[in-house]
């Protein structure tokens, strides 16, 4: 499945000419249009497409915004209403942009809940699921940093609570905190600096997604029995059996995207963004964007800074560490009993700290937090080491296909033919 | 089913926690009355003549203390107040702004222009601090968005939802906060400069209620030389908060227009693309999904 050689043929004679010194069709070919798919896909696949597609929308409503923002401490909040009362449509870039952003967060929480759940970064998929992490890094610093631009009191006091964590670390913090600032404090060069690595890292995630199609290419999709592709039989080409499939899907999501932007614009944001930023009034709660919700909670259940500091940055870091952690050589949940529960547990404790992270760190939540950050971890460290030894899971099917043509009920079959469409060209 | 009770456990256990806390975390601020609105709702609309008698009120009320950042041409511009652009202009002239330098190097004082921004009774922040008890008014043109409260589990999801959507947090707090001026309950203490709200965080507002008494505004009478709504605080205060609404969100119903039509055409467009997977996939046999949790080998098969 790995070596699939390409199956592109030029046409043209331009195009023979073209593929001999640099065979990029070929590759675009065997990637998105030979690439064999496991047939019983089901639509959590879909959110890699939308996913792709959220980053260039994001790419270009935010040059479109670029091209009227100022990055100037006395000027950003000004230069985003400019953008929202007199440019044309400068509501509809900046609702694109705002709601886009907490968009791409849903699909990639969906996206990396559904790898939890069929254990798609097990081997082969160590790299690209690594790769799908470090994308998950660089999505959280984007969006952080851009929530910074409009310069509203929860821009500034989000970039001076989050940018202060780091002074927690031994000997480097206090250079890593000037050097984030550009001074003594958050001000106008932070703005700057924000602006131009807001600029830059959207296309360093689209390198790094680059390999992570590249690595999702060498290793085949998983799929929902976790079994891997054995046959022909087992596989439609991606074009357009997937194509059509991820096109609607995207249209679907769309829509949901489409009610934020229309009608709802300022639900997922802060009513306290809408205030300029004032270094002297700190507002009652000063709370993240919703993404970061549950490592803010659990950021603050940890009593001690440095300790709180480690323990968000491992809750991220511990994932690039699944496949190891892991010991269950059964990838799909459905055929572990056991670890599925867990699994559905692990979902509401992250959905709690969620919610425990938009709440004044005081009381019962604190209690609840800790509960839950504990929770998180003894999932990772404790639960899914242990569990792979002792979990009898049911029988896996012989293949793809025989669980396609069961699912049926035993109906109809496949009509003649069929199981040959794969190799026939798409 | 093992699922479904594992869900139900972990379920219960997040209520069992979430129930004390939200007990624990009702405090003792009321939460602003939820109004009707022309413009709230799927199809909501300002309501011109609102708009304008709320600017009047903003005019001979507010004006005195606070800033309204927006340019006199937006109140002629469509989905606003819309008055005519005669009526801008004669309203623009009424007031003095500072140009320069001319060619004499001298700054100098011009009647506004409908491009200009309304000018602010006060120099600065500082002098308008001074003038009110060390806080100054803050400018009114995005207060409609800048204030919101807490609706609390579960409230808040169903906010989100489609018929259910609530968007006017802010209108309704701007409401409440003018009709909220109450004598303070019995060992209260307010302190000097300070007024008791109901609806303010913290109840005690650096603002002297502003529109104390019914009939302070007088609005344009209709043919039978009544005004076609009541004179009053209520009507006020609700007629200033849908204005401001609207110079928070200008564009707020060409956006509701066009986003009515980009869903109808993202829903046809989808039901197209059905069809078309349908059809594309019925070459291979058709789909046969496997909900996420049923095992398609699971022992009832
Ligand atoms: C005498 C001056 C004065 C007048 C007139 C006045 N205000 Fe204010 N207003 C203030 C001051 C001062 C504050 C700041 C209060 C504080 O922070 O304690 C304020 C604050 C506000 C706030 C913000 C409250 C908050 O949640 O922070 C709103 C809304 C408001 N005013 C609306 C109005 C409206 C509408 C009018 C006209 C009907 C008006 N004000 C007239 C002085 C005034
Ligand atoms: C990974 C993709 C991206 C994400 C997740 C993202 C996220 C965000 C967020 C959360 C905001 C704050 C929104 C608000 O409340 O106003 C923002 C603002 C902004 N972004 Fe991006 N962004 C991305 C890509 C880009 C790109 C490629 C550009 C191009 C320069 C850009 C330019 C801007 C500008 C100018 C603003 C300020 C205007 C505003 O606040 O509306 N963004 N971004």
């Amino acid at each position: 499945m790995s070596d699939h050689a390409s199956t592109y043929v030029p046409k043209s004679a331009f195009a023979k000419w073209f593929e001999s010194r640099l065979p990029i069709a070929g590759l675009v070919h065997s990637s998105f249009v030979a690439f064999p798919v496991p047939r019983n896909l089901t639509y959590f696949w879909t959110f890699g497409a939308i996913l792709i597609f959220m980053l260039g929308a994001q790419i270009l409503t935010g040059i479109w915004l670029a091209m009227h923002y100022v990055p100037e401490a006395t000027k950003a909040f000004d230069s985003v209403e400019h953008i929202m009362r007199d440019v044309n449509y400068g509501w509809l870039l900046r609702y694109l942009h705002a709601n886009g952003a907490s968009m791409f967060f849903i699909a990639v929480y969906i996206h990396m809940f559904r790898g939890l759940y069929y254990g798609s970064y097990k081997a082969p998929r160590e790299v690209l699921w690594i790769l799908g992490v470090i994308i998950f890094l660089l999505m959280m610093a984007t969006a952080f940093m851009g929530y910074v631009l409009p310069w509203g009191q929860m821009s500034f006091w989000g970039a001076t609570v989050i940018t202060n964590l780091f002074s927690a670390i031994p000997i480097v913090g206090d250079v890593i905190v000037s050097l984030l600032w550009g001074g003594y404090s958050v001000g106008n060069p932070t703005l700057n600096r924000f602006f131009a690595l807001h600029y830059l890292l959207p296309f360093m995630i689209a390198g790094v997604v680059v390999l992570h199609v590249w690595a999702l290419h060498v290793t085949g999709q998983n799929n929902p029995t976790g079994v891997p592709i054995k046959s022909a039989k087992d596989a439609v080409p991606f074009t357009p059996y997937a194509t059509i499939k991820d096109v609607f899907a995207t249209i679907c999501f769309l829509i949901f995207f489409a009610w934020f932007i229309f009608y709802v614009p300022n639900y997922l944001g802060h009513a306290d963004n809408y205030i300029p930023a004032n270094p002297a009034v700190t507002p009652a709660h000063i709370v993240p964007e919703w993404y970061f919700l549950p490592f803010y909670a659990i950021l603050r259940a940890v009593p001690d800074k440095l300790g709180g500091v480690i323990a968000m940055g491992a809750a991220v870091v511990i994932l690039a560490f699944l496949p190891w952690l892991d010991t269950s050589r059964v990838r799909s949940a459905n055929y572990r009993p056991l670890y599925r529960q867990f699994f559905w547990v692990f979902v509401i404790v992250c959905v709690l700290l969620g919610w425990l992270g938009s709440k004044p760190p005081e009381g019962g939540y604190v209690i609840a937090s800790r509960v839950c950050t504990i929770w998180y971890f003894v999932h990772f460290l404790v639960i899914l080491p242990v569990l792979g030894l002792f979990e009898t899971p049911r029988p896996l099917p012989s293949s793809i296909l025989e669980t396609v043509l069961r699912g049926k009920k035993g109906g109809a079959g496949m009509p003649a033919g069929a199981a040959a469409a794969p190799s026939t060209k798409g | 089913m093992t699922t479904a009770r594992a869900l139900l456990a972990a379920a219960s256990l997040a209520a069992g926690l979430a129930l004390p806390l939200a007990a624990s975390a009702a405090e003792g601020q009321p939460h602003p009355p939820r109004e009707k609105w022309s413009f709230s709702g799927v199809f909501g609309t300002f309501d011109r003549a609102q708009l304008q008698r709320g600017f009047k009120v903003y005019r001979e009320v507010c004006q005195s203390c606070h800033q309204l950042k927006i340019p006199f041409r937006t109140l002629s511009q469509p989905g606003g107040p819309q008055f005519s652009q005669a009526q801008i202009n004669a309203l623009a002239a009424e007031y003095k702004v500072q140009d320069g330098p001319n060619d004499a190097g001298d700054m100098f004082e011009r009647p506004a222009r409908a491009a200009d921004n309304i000018p602010w009774t006060f120099a600065n922040e500082n002098q308008a601090a001074s003038a009110n008890g060390g806080k100054a008014p803050p400018s009114l043109q995005l207060m409609a968005k800048a204030r919101s409260y807490e609706r609390g589990f579960p409230l808040f999801i169903v906010d989100a939802l489609p018929f259910f959507q609530y968007q006017e947090h802010g209108a309704d707090y701007i409401h409440a906060l003018l009709t909220g001026y109450k004598d303070p309950p019995a060992g209260f203490t307010v302190p000097p400069g300070g007024h008791y709200n109901e609806y303010f965080p913290g109840h005690i507002i650096a603002m002297p209620k502003p529109i104390a008494t019914d009939g302070q505004v007088e609005y344009p009478k209709g043919p039978d030389g009544k005004s076609p709504v009541p004179e009053t605080v209520e009507q006020y205060s609700r007629d200033i908060a849908a204005f401001l609404m609207w110079t928070a969100e200008p564009n707020l119903e060409a956006r509701k227009r066009t986003g009515f039509m980009v869903i109808i055409f993202l829903a046809v467009f989808a039901y197209l693309m059905y069809y078309v997977k349908k059809k594309v996939w019925a070459k291979v046999g058709g789909e046969a999904e496997g909900l996420p949790g049923t095992a398609p080998l699971g022992p009832t098969h």
